[in-house]
């Protein structure tokens, strides 16, 4: 027997696949911007505007990647427990610490069972620290890129400061690495995720498109939820374990 | 200040009339950005301004700007400017030698306190007590300290003289820096370049002796007129680099077809510059217009930040090797996807031989003693 629990919210599930269709334009498109490999012919009697396009493609979709950002934010402070900014920084608790290290014993084939969670365990809630870092890091390099182009723009105030300290061609070797980086990341995730799904049988893979989750019976509250009760003692708090609504 | 100079009388005698002069005032009021009627304002300003003195200082460099001041092609220019300006310093043109020259320097600093404009070119090294670069026995560091401490406004001409250039390029050997760090607090111009552009330069003494006052200027000290707009904008090869008709390697059609040189390294759109309005030798041309990209000269530390010149992208250092961004992106991504295949491998050796029993799995994190166990569970259905 299983409980069925509503574990990813609507936002989290749409910036999730937003920012997967996001990120998968952007990098062809970003790609092309620094090397394009598809030269256009000189000879059409009307002016093609190739890189233009991809230059559109990309700017416009870095706006919608960046509003992603901002809502997934926004849901941090608003969502239930797994959707909290706290779940960025387990390694601030004693039982974010336990369960990380529980993890990286799991996948060092120390232990044989990976820490049973009902959100993502503490090492990948790491992880997405750094991939929300990246994030912020990729954004900005870009908007200020973007900025240098269009002086008029508001971007160039909020971030021409930052070429006193960095030359523009740094700041777009790292937008060019973070991609990369970012790449790695997915394969290590969809590869994560497929693992931990069939070892713990919970639909973790079907969760981020449904949102629901199939929990054992006797399952205690994962590291998060005891970290929401914990900072949240008001009985409003979607994070209670009492209150987690179950079904099977 | 210095005697008064009746300029339209002095240029006549030189050859320049005064349709030529108009002409000037109007490309002075263009480059600076201000609008056509000011070119009457500054055509009765510099005819009522005194001459004034200007002392041009040489350390570390190559005196690349002294040829692009003097090689202005159109006569108009320089002429105009060496009659506006009393050049009493400056070791590459001037006629005495020596002790004469440097005696020229003192009375200068006696003559016009305060009133005179520094022009430095060149870095100033500070590595060993300034012993790499002395004049008559004087270190560098010192010389611009006392000079550019006494004067109305200095201009910073070229990369070497506003962040080190090439001198301080790594591992910068003397320490060389420009005069922003070897004068702080100073009254300073940056015109970064290599060499500067001598419209722009011209274009800020117009600017000083028409509003008694300098150009506005951005976080780098750079005048806005000059370095407020990216190359790249302003590009006439940018049609080809939105329609992505790229140069694919030095002489093939693309590149005698005039097509845009961003895959062979060109800066231009990380670079800002005027080279494009302005042009060079008196507009005749400009790097990419002679089919060359642009290194990005007026970036700061541009030896290090906008090299290779002919890549698009730094390359990464490390460990004394170099690789360029794809190179170890790609191997960042092999690594990983690597890695996690060998993982999986694993897991699915593991998997076989040691099953979790589906469902129920129990978790080892409440009861450490079932660790490696094989989970046949008792508890749950």
């Amino acid at each position: 027997m299983r409980r069925r629990v509503y574990v990813w919210e609507v936002p989290v599930r749409l910036t999730h696949w937003v920012n997967v269709a996001c990120i998968v334009v952007l990098s062809f498109t970003g790609y092309y911007i620094g090397n394009p490999y598809i030269t256009v012919s000189g000879r059409e009697p009307y002016a093609p505007n190739f890189m233009g396009l991809m230059r559109g493609i990309h700017f416009v979709t870095a706006y919608i990647f960046i509003a992603s950002i901002l809502l997934r934010t926004y849901w941090a402070f608003r969502g239930n427990a797994w959707a909290s900014w706290r779940g960025l920084f387990p390694f601030l608790t004693p039982e974010g610490r336990k369960n990380m290290g529980h993890a990286l014993q799991y996948y060092l084939f120390i232990r044989r069972h990976p820490p049973e969670v009902a959100g993502h365990n503490a090492l990948a809630g790491t992880t997405y620290m750094i991939i929300v870092f990246l994030y912020l890091l990729i954004s900005f390099t870009g908007l200020a890129l973007y900025g240098l182009l269009h002086p008029a723009s508001i971007w160039w105030p909020l971030t021409s400061w930052v070429f006193t300290f960095v030359d523009a061609q740094t700041l777009r070797l790292a937008h060019h690495l973070i991609m990369y980086l970012l790449i790695a990341f997915a394969i290590h995730h969809i590869y994560s995720a497929w693992l931990v799904d069939m070892e713990e049988g919970n639909g973790l893979m079907s969760s981020i498109f449904s949102g629901f989750k199939f929990l054992r019976m006797g399952q205690q509250p994962d590291w998060i939820e005891n970290r929401m009760a914990v900072t949240q003692a008001e009985p409003q708090t979607k994070a209670a374990p009492a209150e987690r609504q179950t079904a099977d | 200040m210095a005697d008064a100079i009746n300029l339209e009388e002095a240029l006549y005698h030189r050859g320049v009339t005064r349709r030529q002069f108009l002409k000037f005032c109007g490309l002075m009021a263009s480059v600076l950005a201000l609008p056509p009627r000011y070119a009457g304002t500054i055509a009765s300003s510099l005819q009522a301004a005194p001459r004034l003195p200007l002392v041009w200082l040489e350390f570390q460099d190559c005196a690349g700007n002294t040829e692009s001041f003097l090689r202005a092609s159109n006569p108009t220019v320089s002429q105009i400017v060496l009659d506006l300006l009393s050049v009493n310093y400056h070791e590459t043109i001037m006629a005495p030698a020596g002790k004469q020259a440097e005696q020229s320097l003192e009375d200068t600093l006696k003559n016009h306190p305060k009133g005179y404009l520094a022009v430095v070119e060149g870095a100033i090294p500070m590595g060993e007590d300034g012993v790499y670069c002395t004049i008559g026995g004087r270190a560098a560091k010192d010389i611009v300290r006392e000079v550019c401490g006494n004067a109305i406004a200095t201009i910073a001409v070229g990369a070497c003289a506003w962040d080190g250039g090439l001198p301080a390029a790594a591992p910068n050997p003397t320490s060389a820096v420009g005069v922003k760090d070897a004068v702080p607090g100073i009254t300073l111009i940056n015109m970064p370049g290599c060499p500067m552009n001598v419209v722009n330069l011209t274009g800020v003494i117009v600017h000083y002796l028409t509003f008694k006052d300098l150009p506005a200027t951005d976080q780098m000290g750079r005048p806005l007129f000059a370095y407020g707009q990216l190359i790249h904008n302003y590009c006439p090869r940018r049609g080809h680099f939105d329609a992505g008709r790229f140069v694919e390697e030095w002489g093939d059609a693309g590149h005698r077809l005039g097509w845009c040189l961003y895959k062979m390294g060109c800066k231009g759109p990380q670079a800002l510059s005027n080279c494009p309005s302005v042009g060079w030798n008196d507009a005749t041309s400009w790097p990419i217009g002679s089919s060359h990209g642009c290194v990005g000269c007026m970036s700061p530390h541009f030896w290090d930040t906008r090299t290779p010149f002919y890549e698009r992208l730094p390359n990464v250092e490390g460990y004394g090797i170099e690789a360029t961004a794809d190179q170890i992106g790609l191997g960042v991504v092999a690594g990983v996807t690597a890695a996690f295949a060998a993982h999986g491998v694993i897991s699915a050796v593991r998997g076989a031989s040691k099953p979790i029993a589906k469902h129920e799995s129990p978790p080892d994190q409440q009861s450490e003693a079932r660790e490696d166990s094989p989970s046949g569970s008792s508890n749950g259905s």
